[in-house]
């Protein structure tokens, strides 16, 4: 029996049952299909995470204060009580050939009021360098000026939703406004620009940061951010920056330097193997789609019973009845899958729409694996019905109708 | 060209061994044209299996022309069976998914034989048994004696050397019946072996030799008068 010909007949028996056929091809259309769904949520988030991060701006290290033993882990809550980072430590920064920005950052919060309108708001304080490494960008007016950053001013730049909260549609360029007792003009109204990285660019007043000093009434920065001069420049940065505070701290190591890579870094491996871990947990169902193709073609096997008589007594051999129920078991979870890559497609492609910031694409290698686990269980749960076919004794197989 | 020696065939009932077939010996020459007649239980069917290969004896020698079948594998018996032996059934096991045609070509499939010369063949044993019209129905819209009709030119289209039917007519109205017969008499007197297994003596008759069965033996072995 050439293979053509056990492929046609395989074809035709599915046709002879076609609600049975369309039951199997739809349940491993949908194991393939989640799969490839799942793992390109998985993918999508790993992305979107990798974008995030982009936009807090490139090349960027993060000075903390206190010493920390693991990358990106938060500082130690007991033992020591990490010495505060200035301002002149920040500034000092600038000496090293390799930083190209130094923003010190105060963050806190503070009730804003303009006219009888007031709310809480979180409180930046910065400097101009702020704006390049961030790389935020103006919706009116100027972001902070240049200029010695250790004297302040009364100037603010407010985030876009503060200033449609406050002023709605007026102008909002040269008003006061009032921080805590403080007065402030406000020079500048950041663009509309979406969260990142669970900071809200638009929801935050970004002062002089010897003003948030002042106001907030610390010496203490929250955390330096630097762009270091290119990307090569990283690691040497991180170097000197530890060297240079590591001497105004009397020879003490009590920051830590965390560089964008390696938290991008660590949140890639996360998500690639959260990624893996949903794709394991779809392809249980292709298993559980493989364990109905079984039970499938057990009953087929039982109800094609006089079938399978009549080809052993046609002359067919153990090996070709075998041939063609493994066949109709290949075609089954093939047609499946096939079925499923187009679901898949179809539901990534309503789930771009739905959420078109959130990046969703199907990794090739998902198709690959889920198509082939498809294969192989369809094939591995088609040999148990396949092989009882074949064994079948013939006499018994016609004795009934 | 059939010679069985000594061919027992026990089954396992429970606990209770029942010798459907005991110490059967049996010659049958090509071109014989024999009904094998007998009470249901007498062992007729085993024999019928056994002799189409479907079947294994427990003990005793089958020779097919000459060739010890016994000692054959199951895909050499499979082979044995495509090439050499028709089956004609009471229910004629047709796939119902299967036109009249795709039924008959059926075992030039399993033989591996080309498309081109499998067509011409199969229209030809369609024809010659009437049912050229027929060709592109599926079972369920055929009568009765055309589905018999049907099984037969599947049963003969690799052109065996022996043809087993049980109780061919067996489910089929008078008439039909008797075409059938006729159609496999007219099969016999072209030199095919014929044995046909049925319950109806008027058919019986009709063969040149009954073979009588009770008890998994055989009672009585005569030759008609011709």
């Amino acid at each position: 029996m050439k293979l053509e010909n056990t492929l046609h007949f395989s074809i035709q028996a599915l046709f002879g049952y076609p609600a049975r056929t369309l039951l199997v091809l739809l349940a491993m259309a949908m194991g393939v299909a989640s799969v490839m769904v799942l793992t390109s949520l998985g993918e999508g988030a790993r992305l979107y995470i990798n974008r995030e991060f982009t936009s807090l701006g490139t090349n960027i290290l993060i000075v903390l204060p206190g010493r920390s033993e693991t990358t990106g882990g938060p500082p130690p809550l007991l033992g020591q009580t990490p010495r505060d980072l200035t301002l002149e430590d920040a500034l000092s920064l600038k000496k090293s050939p390799f930083v190209a920005k130094v923003a010190p950052i105060v963050i806190g919060s503070a009730p804003v009021s303009w006219r009888q309108k007031d709310r809480e708001v979180t409180i930046l304080g910065t400097t101009a360098d702020m704006f390049d490494i961030r790389q935020l960008t103006m919706g009116q007016g100027a972001f902070l000026p240049p200029g010695d950053p250790s004297s302040g001013s009364g100037i603010a730049v407010i985030g876009y939703k503060i200033k449609k909260e406050l002023f709605g549609n007026q102008s909002a360029l040269g008003e006061w406004i009032r921080i805590q007792d403080w007065r402030f003009r406000v020079i500048g109204v950041l663009a509309k620009k979406g969260q990142s990285l669970g900071m809200d660019m638009s929801d935050l007043v970004i002062i002089p940061v010897a003003s948030a000093q002042s106001l907030f009434n610390t010496e203490a920065l929250f955390r330096i951010m630097i762009q270091a001069k290119n990307r090569n420049a990283i690691s040497t940065a991180k170097d000197a920056i530890l060297r240079i505070i590591q001497d105004r701290h009397d020879g003490e190591d009590d920051i830590t330097v965390i560089t964008q890579d390696a938290i991008l870094s660590t949140f890639d491996r996360i998500f690639t193997a959260l990624t893996f871990t949903i794709a394991g947990i779809a392809a249980v169902s292709l298993g559980v789609a493989g364990i109905l193709i079984m039970n499938v073609m057990l009953i087929s096997v039982s109800q094609r019973k006089s079938e399978i008589g009549l080809l052993k007594a046609l002359g067919a051999g153990y090996s070709q009845i075998l041939q063609v129920f493994l066949a109709e078991a290949a075609i089954l979870s093939m047609t499946g899958a096939l079925l499923g890559l187009v679901l898949a497609f179809l539901g990534t492609y309503i789930i771009a729409r739905l959420f078109p910031y959130f990046p969703v694409h199907i990794p090739p290698w998902s198709v690959a694996a889920s198509v082939l686990t498809a294969q192989v269980t369809g094939l591995i749960f088609g040999v148990l019905p396949a092989r009882r076919a074949a064994a079948m004794d013939p006499v018994s197989a016609l004795s009934r109708r | 060209m059939i010679r069985l020696s000594h061919i027992d065939r026990v089954f396992f009932v429970g606990e209770e061994q029942v010798h459907a077939l005991a110490d059967v010996s049996l010659e049958i020459s090509a071109g014989e044209y024999v009904a094998v007649m007998g009470p249901s239980g007498s062992g007729k069917s085993t024999l019928l299996n056994i002799l189409g290969l479907l079947d294994r004896p427990t003990k005793g020698l089958y020779q097919l022309e000459n060739d010890p079948i016994s000692a054959l594998s199951n895909e050499q018996q499979a082979q044995v069976r495509l090439n050499k032996i028709g089956f004609v059934f009471q229910f004629f096991h047709l796939i119902p998914r299967l036109t009249a045609a795709e039924n008959v070509e059926l075992p030039l499939i399993l033989a591996g034989i080309d498309p081109g010369q499998r067509k011409p063949r199969v229209r030809q044993a369609l024809e010659s048994l009437g049912l050229s019209d027929r060709a592109r129905h599926r079972p369920d819209q055929l009568s009765g004696g055309q589905r018999q009709r049907v099984a037969i030119a599947r049963a003969t289209i690799m052109r065996p050397s022996l043809i087993l039917a049980d109780e061919p007519t067996g489910n089929l109205d008078r008439t039909s019946g008797n075409e059938v017969i006729q159609i496999l008499e007219d099969l016999n007197r072209s030199g095919i072996s014929l044995i046909v297994v049925t319950h109806d003596p008027a058919l019986g008759e009709r063969a040149k030799r009954n073979i009588v069965m009770t008890d998994g033996q055989i009672l009585s072995d005569r030759q008609q008068a011709p």
